[in-house]
């Protein structure tokens, strides 16, 4: 882990990433909070760990799966019944750039 | 200077299992908006995924056919990005231990075969559907169908080894003809099983530098597949030719202008952030498991070639045509099933059938004529009911009205005339009406006769059973031998 | 599996408490003695509920008019049942982050202010099933980001044993409901510490069972490896009841340890001479409250006269836990959190014309402060440069913190430490600086990352009459073990008999 500096710039960029929208204050606020949290977590690079493994899970499990069987879906109401917006029995959301 | 390309492919494939690969939820195609789809799938607060064993299954199968190394330890990792039809805004796939990797598969190659390298196969959950109808400027809006979403998914990633048009298409199809043995997925193009992306650089030809990378994706057919690489090839050599360098980017195709374009949107760069799966745990895929799947392979090409060969006696040339696709084996053997006439029921596919397929874009199993039709078609003519000759003009009324063969000869009044009497009368007209020919014969001019069946059959409109008129014909006329 | 109330250590005879002021195992013996209906022991906790809330402000929903159907409900079924389902007419409050079909859960954010699940979370069913009355959701930092409760979307919880402290977090609300006897037992989550620390704070019995003991379907994910639910009582068997209630397999949750549940109510009840407890030198720091230090050691002499043997280990890798739990929690968390974006469900910004734009604003707007300085962290050190550097780099300092306790826990029974350094802090004291607040869950991040169960039970009073907590830690499943050193422990003692004097307390101002 190198001892880098997060710049606005690295904020606007995670910010984008994070679908965050930051007024120009904010922007300023994270570059200095996230610092001083990055530095803090620079910590572990007291550690040697070249020959560990990583741990992404707490406890050791394998093969865990379900049979291939149909079970009930929601009824379409239970399923948009929270849909801040709908149409045709769809999610309607604002235009999509279109790409495809 | 001459230019080459060097292209490789990823192929998504939908799974034809019962269920979505996290979910109950069932996998049928065509159903009302948002019909198949539960707090999971629809990526709601507080849900999991439970990975099903039929799409795990389905994928091993897959890389084992594809010559892969099996992963012995493999997991799943969150590709993180938004998007609409991607509720959880994280797609559960593999990225750092897939199932299969550093396979090959073997295509055709103008009279040889080549090997084109698998890099990797894994599996992942599909998206939902975007839909952008009509407004007017200004009010824009898109709709969200989320059925689709969790749909399990292969992804199968080649090697850069394919260097023109020809060679992806050998590979396309060939995998598609192989997913379809495996009966890991139906590969039915108009339910959006199969979905290409083309990677595709040009280099002079020669060099063994790559040259820039394109990327084109959402590709829905062999055929814009390959127009889009017909394309592709031309305009970077194009490029290139003047001396300026290719973009690395990402394009799509755009079917109205025949060429492809950048793509629009905001974020040129994509940030993934693969990271483990925390919700899921990783498979162990033992060696006796493998050898399980191995050897519960349904029946492949080569096997049903040979089974053919033997079981339903025929020819090589006839088994190799009727094997090519899964689907048109499946067609044949239903017919025979039905009518055992398994020679002639090959001949009518492979001339009739397949010539109309090819014509009209269809697999078989869209065809209007189904095995059960074709089969009585072809056992009417095996009982005498018709003429192999009136057949040929059922056959496309077939075709038009997806109506039974039996409806249409009854109602165009098709049916042959077998009754020996009512033949007997139009021959004895015939030979009347042709007394010069028939003395020609009499004379010795054997091959006249053949004109006096045509007679024959001229004024029965066909109808006449040919060997019944051939019989009777010769019957009179030798009888009128002195 | 139940115990006769008279046989409670803790029992006191009867006639002079109100049904709210009940124990869960008193009031099922009422219950199915018919002493007491289910009507009215409801009835009196609702009524418990609202003279108090308006000083400590504990609950987001309250399910009233449900709760009392629930409860006729109940009585019919204790009128002809010989042996009910076990929880049969017992309210209990649920942290809102678990989700209620029906009723509103919005994990305390302003981005789910209106979202009705339409299902309940796996330990809803099953709370259900065993016949317990749903009294509403409870107060808690926004998405479960906080030690204090102060991340709320909505309101701050106050502690009942001092209305300007904290009451703890994430679970605030459940320790703040149960310690005022609000509700007679709670749900709380914990991911760092969120259902210990709380515990601790306000002077309860919190638990948080082994990684996958209890179903995470229907918990809405913070840190998915990280996460578990558990009960919030007011003394050990009671929260042992609930435990084994909730516990156990389920196919909805890939990450459920398919394990039968021991009668935890039962194996509580056997002494711990020759108990080898192991107390880990890192756990006594400097930063530490010395009042606390003092009470933890007491409760260590107190150990040792119950014929246990106090054993001095070492955890080496302690001090890089809490660098190494938030990256590994903050990462996870940014994906977790990708899903509230207003496209589906949730709040959604107005006024945006294109799909990015109403993504951005509705979270902007949506989200409070600390979980976009999650969010943003998280993603930062997931990003392409940064994993291997933080993020592959803190599973590995992962695996380290794992084998401590592995190898720790193969040489004593269990492991005894504080909870928390301090005691309870006023509200606002650590709210300036994030990394502050972090710093305080020293000392239960630890186990989270290990997967480990652990306990807080009270331990005593400082000298300004605010509880501290004893924390009991032992191996992955083997809760029994911690029950059994918390329940001795207990019954030693009469912590768990004092309860916080609201009576004599005005609201706060501005409240």
């Amino acid at each position: 882990m190198k001892e880098h500096k997060i710049t606005t710039k690295d904020v606007q960029h995670v910010a984008l990433l994070s679908r965050l929208h930051l007024r120009e204050q904010e922007i300023e606020d994270y570059t200095r909070i996230l610092n001083d949290i990055l530095e803090y977590f620079a910590k572990l690079n007291q550690l040697d760990t070249e020959d560990i493994a990583a741990s992404s899970h707490s406890i050791n499990m394998e093969n865990v799966f379900r049979e291939d069987r149909i079970t009930r879906s929601l009824s379409v109401q239970d399923a948009l019944s929270n849909a801040p917006e709908s149409e045709e029995n769809c999610f309607k959301v604002p235009r999509i750039i279109q790409d495809t | 200077m001459e230019f080459e390309p060097v292209i490789g492919m990823e192929i998504h494939t939908e799974l034809a299992t019962k269920s979505k690969i996290f979910c109950g939820c069932s996998t049928t195609f065509g159903s009302p908006p948002n019909t198949q789809v539960c707090p999971v799938c629809l990526g709601m607060p507080g849900v999991l995924p439970v990975l099903n064993k039929k799409a795990l299954e389905y994928t091993i199968r897959t890389a084992i056919a594809l010559n892969c190394k099996i992963s012995e330890i493999t997991s799943f990792d969150r590709k993180n990005y938004y998007y609409p039809d991607l509720p959880k805004n994280y797609q559960i796939s593999q990225n750092y231990a897939c199932l299969g990797y550093d396979g090959w598969i073997e295509i055709p190659c103008g009279d040889q075969r080549k090997k084109v390298g698998i890099n990797n196969v894994h599996l992942e959950e599909d998206a939902g559907k975007n839909y952008h109808p009509e407004t007017p400027v200004g009010e824009e809006y898109s709709l969200v169908d989320l059925n689709r979403a969790g749909m399990p998914l292969i992804e199968i990633v080649s090697a850069p080894d394919m260097h023109s048009s020809p060679d992806a298409l050998a590979y396309m199809t060939t995998l598609k003809n192989l997913l379809q043995y495996l009966e890991v997925s139906d590969c039915k193009m108009q339910e959006g099983h199969l979905r290409f992306e083309v990677n595709i650089s040009v280099r002079p030809k020669g060099s063994d530098q790559l040259g820039t990378r394109v990327e084109i994706k959402n590709l829905n057919s062999m055929k814009t597949a390959i127009k889009c690489i017909e394309h592709e090839i031309e305009r970077q050599s194009e490029i290139l030719e003047t001396g300026e360098k290719v973009l690395q980017e990402t394009r799509l195709w755009d079917e109205p202008s025949g060429s492809t374009r950048a793509m629009r949107s905001k974020e040129v760069a994509q940030d993934y952030r693969y990271f483990p799966e925390p919700d899921l745990v990783k498979v162990l895929i033992t060696t006796p498991w493998q050898e399980k799947i191995k050897s519960n392979l349904p029946e492949l090409q080569e096997a049903k070639k040979k089974r053919f060969i033997k079981e339903h006696e025929l020819p090589e040339y006839d088994a190799n045509i009727l094997t090519s696709s899964k689907p048109l084996a499946d067609y044949f053997e239903k017919c025979v099933k039905i009518h055992p006439n398994a020679k002639g029921i090959s001949n009518w596919i492979m001339t009739e059938l397949m010539r109309e397929l090819n014509n009209r874009e269809m697999e078989p199993d869209e065809c209007p004529i189904t095995p059960g039709h074709l089969a009585s078609l072809i056992k009417m003519i095996d009982q005498g009911t018709i003429s192999g000759k009136i057949a040929k003009q059922v056959f496309p009324e077939m075709l038009d009205s997806g109506k039974l063969p039996e409806e249409i000869v009854r109602e165009k009044g098709w049916l042959q005339i077998s009754d020996e009497e009512e033949i007997l009368k139009i021959v004895n007209q015939v030979l009347e009406e042709n007394s010069d020919t028939v003395k020609t014969i009499l004379a010795g001019k054997d091959k006249a006769i053949g004109f006096l069946v045509g007679q024959v059959m001229k004024i029965s409109r066909g109808k006449a059973n040919p060997g019944i008129v051939n019989r009777i014909l010769r019957q009179k006329i030798k009888s009128m031998q002195p | 599996m139940l115990q006769s109330a008279q046989d409670h250590p803790g029992y006191v005879k009867d006639q002079k408490l109100e049904p709210y002021e009940l124990t869960t195992i008193q009031a099922i013996e009422k219950l199915q003695n018919r002493e007491l209906s289910s009507m009215e022991l409801t009835q009196s906790v609702l009524d418990r509920i609202s003279r108090v809330e308006p000083k400590i402000q504990a609950f987001l929903t309250i399910t009233g008019d449900q709760a009392l159907k629930q409860a006729q409900e109940a009585d019919k079924i204790l009128a002809l049942n010989e042996n009910p389902p076990p929880l049969t007419g017992i309210p209990i409050a649920i942290k809102d982050n678990i989700c209620t079909k029906g009723i509103r859960t919005t994990c305390a954010s302003k981005i789910l202010e209106k979202f009705i699940p339409p299902y309940n979370a796996t330990v809803v069913n099953q709370l259900r099933n065993a016949g317990a009355i749903i009294l509403g959701k409870t107060n808690m930092d926004e998405f479960a980001m906080g030690s204090s409760t102060e991340n709320s979307g909505y309101k701050i919880t106050r502690n009942p044993w001092d209305l300007e402290r904290i009451p703890g977090g994430s679970s605030g609300g459940s320790a703040a409901a149960v310690a005022a006897r609000a509700a007679p037992i709670a749900l709380g989550s914990d991911t760092g510490g969120s259902i210990r620390a709380p515990a601790s704070y306000c002077g309860v019995v919190g638990v948080k069972p082994t990684y996958g003991r209890v179903s995470r379907y229907g918990l809405v994910a913070y840190g998915s490896s990280l996460d578990q639910i558990g009960p919030i009582a007011r003394n050990v068997m009671d929260a042992a009841l609930l435990l084994e209630i909730i516990a156990g397999f389920d196919p909805r949750d890939s990450t459920s340890a398919d394990m039968p549940v021991p009668p935890f109510t039962q194996l509580c009840r056997r002494d711990i001479r020759g108990f080898r407890i192991g107390v880990p030198e890192q756990y006594f720091t400097e930063g530490m409250d010395p009042e606390v230090e003092s009470l933890i050691k007491e409760a260590m002499k107190q150990m040792e006269n119950l014929g246990a043997e106090i054993i001095d280990i070492s955890l080496p890798h302690t001090e890089y836990a809490i660098a190494c739990y938030y990256i590994c929690a903050m990462a996870e968390a940014s994906s977790n959190l990708a899903r509230y974006d207003g496209a589906h469900y949730g709040y959604r910004a107005e006024n945006t014309d294109n799909i990015i734009d109403m993504y951005s604003h509705t979270r902007a707007q949506g989200f409070g402060a600390e979980v976009k300085r999650r969010i943003m962290l998280g993603t930062y050190t997931l990003s392409a440069g940064y994993y291997d550097a933080y993020y592959l780099k803190a599973l590995k300092v992962r695996t380290l913190i794992k084998r401590d306790f592995e190898q720790t826990l193969k040489h004593v029974d269990i492991i005894a430490t504080p909870v928390t350094p301090t005691a309870a802090f006023k509200i606002g004291e650590k709210t300036t600086d994030p990394l502050t607040m972090y710093l305080s869950d020293i000392f239960t991040i630890s186990l989270n990352l290990a997967g480990m169960c652990g306990l807080s039970i009270p331990c005593g009073f400082t000298s300004s009459g605010l509880p501290v907590g004893l924390q009991i830690i032992s191996d992955i499943f083997r809760e029994e073990k911690i029950f059994q050193a918390a329940y001795m422990f207990e019954t030693s003692t009469s912590h768990h008999k004092k309860k916080p004097s609201l009576e004599s307390r005005e609201a706060p101002n501005g409240v």
